[in-house]
């Protein structure tokens, strides 16, 4: 395993206090063509007087030190260091150095589709949604697991604000899709960009959300910066990164890893030990930062908030 | 001096099989494993053998083929070597991973076809460590050799392993593809036209 020295990564505070900078300018100016324009310009222009650390003015800082299982938080180095992002590398350790000039900024998000008020929101129109933590488990589908305090906000919020025609059953989203900033892009076998799908009632749970920010702090591109979705109770590849297309659609879309794999990777990917994957089994997992493996959860711990949602569905059948 | 020239390979082999070991102690030892050690432990352990593996069939093509003897006198070291890792990524799979919880690993084992060729892989092994010696050699006789051409199938089975246990299949189809050449090699006419070929080139 490479270790990536701590040097290497982007400073923390360049990479912070770009944001520190926008918000404060927001705060001055609050007319949006502005802010658009500070948004093209160097982080060189960023005041040297900005200190690293969190952003307390749009993040909540960190308030607990475990989810409600009482799991202890999987370390920042770990979370940010450790990422599966093939649009990178398929190297885990690999994608925080790929990653680390990726540009997050300006970054629109369309949301369209069978909507009554399509609209395209910058970064920062998303950060105006009150940002809130919530500690999740992420479980992956290759059977290892982390307790992430993650920052965002209720997918739900945004949905409503476009207004869902009720003809919408499904919501397809889209990563960005630039090979030039996006090596692993140009690589064959994968029908980039990356897709994923939520069934309507999945996408306007209260758990599911859109994350900005994790530990206190914005996220990294390696984890999906500048937002990305985090739906805790399916395996971690549901939960799609550096999202740019938000569509409603009737028909259920078809995911990157559903076009790729058709038997390895359904649409629901519910985390559930009785359903193996068709090469290993998702029984156990192992929880990154201990050794010896622990037991997997249904619906990785969230039966009681999710379960609902697939009352009658064969979940074997639906996988 | 001189005797040691003689010994060079077999010094070496010694020296690089041993390496990765040296360096995963070091790497622990640094605290270089810093998120996932088991996987890291499991994944060095587990090429290792299947590399030591290859180079141990790798042996005798190149001895009937470029005539270069020496090789035949590392071929057991390199054996005995893969054993031994996969040795190792065995027990890190039920110690380390599973922390020898059979109740655990009951669950999760008959759905992890990849765990049951391994474990067949390794098993086929076993006995082949076990009769490695000279002693073995003379009381198995002609058998010792038939015995062994189970490498043979524990290598495909390996390879079956490394091929169901990832996303990405081109890293073991590649020494998959090293693997077929290496059984080709060994076809009776293959080795016949080879031998042929370099009799030819002897005589010339």
């Amino acid at each position: 395993m490479i270790k990536i020295n701590p040097s290497e990564i982007t400073p923390e505070h360049v990479y912070i206090s770009r944001r520190k900078f926008l918000v404060g300018i927001g705060a001055l100016v609050t007319s949006s063509l502005v802010l658009t324009a500070c948004g093209q310009q160097e982080p060189s222009l960023t005041p040297p007087t900005a200190e690293p650390g969190s952003d307390s003015s749009v993040f909540p800082p960190l308030s607990a030190s475990s989810d409600e299982l009482g799991d202890k938080l999987t370390s920042f180095e770990a979370i940010t260091n450790y990422t599966n992002y093939y649009e990178f590398t398929t190297s885990k350790e690999g994608v925080a150095r790929l990653a680390q000039d990726f540009k997050t900024s300006p970054w629109m998000v369309e949301i369209g589709g069978l909507v009554h008020k399509p609209k395209t929101f910058d970064i920062d129109d998303l950060l105006k949604f009150p940002q809130e933590e919530r500690i999740y488990r992420m479980r992956c589908v290759e059977a290892w697991s982390m307790v992430i305090p993650w920052v965002g906000f209720s997918l739900a919020k945004l949905l409503k604000e476009v207004e869902p025609m009720s003809r919408a059953k499904y919501v397809r989203f889209g990563t960005l899709h630039n090979p030039d900033q996006m090596p692993g892009q140009k690589r064959g076998g994968y029908n980039w960009p990356y897709v994923e799908g939520l069934r309507m009632d999945e996408a306007m749970h209260d758990l599911t959300i859109l994350a900005t920010g994790l530990y206190g702090k914005s996220l990294l591109p390696q984890n999906g910066a500048p937002v990305r979705l985090v739906v805790p109770w399916k395996y971690g590849f549901k939960s799609i990164k550096s999202v740019v297309k938000i569509d409603l659609v009737e028909e259920m879309p078809i995911s990157l890893w559903m076009a790729a794999a058709p038997h390895e990777y359904g649409f629901y990917a519910n985390v559930n030990p009785e359903v193996p994957h068709p090469r290993w089994s998702q029984a156990t997992e192992r929880r990154i930062g201990e050794t010896k493996r622990r037991e997997t959860l249904l619906f990785n711990g969230y039966a009681e908030e999710v379960a609902d949602l697939y009352a009658g569905i064969d979940l074997k059948k639906w996988y | 001096m001189r005797k040691l020239k003689g010994h060079w390979l077999q010094i070496l082999t010694h020296v690089a099989a041993l390496l990765p070991l040296a360096l995963l102690l070091w790497d622990y030892w640094q605290g270089r494993f810093i998120i996932d050690p088991v996987q890291e432990i499991t994944t060095r352990t587990g090429k290792t053998a299947l590399i030591l593996l290859i180079l141990s069939l790798a042996c005798t093509p190149i001895n009937t083929i470029f005539g270069f003897k020496q090789v035949m006198r590392v071929r057991r070291a390199l054996g005995l070597y893969a054993f031994m890792y996969a040795g190792l990524h065995f027990l890190t799979f039920i110690g380390l991973d599973y922390g020898f919880d059979f109740d655990l690993i009951a669950q999760d084992i008959l759905d992890q076809r990849y765990v049951l060729v391994g474990f067949a892989a390794g098993l086929l092994l076993l006995p082949l460590a076990i009769t490695s010696t000279q002693g073995w050699q003379k009381r198995l006789g002609k058998n010792w050799k038939r015995l062994h051409q189970l490498v043979y199938l524990a290598s495909i089975l390996a390879i079956v392993h490394f091929t169901w246990l990832v996303k990405d299949i081109r890293e073991p189809l590649r020494y998959g593809a090293v693997v077929a050449l290496l059984l080709i090699a060994r076809m009776p006419s293959i080795r016949k036209a080879v031998s042929n070929a370099r009799y030819r080139l002897k005589t010339r």
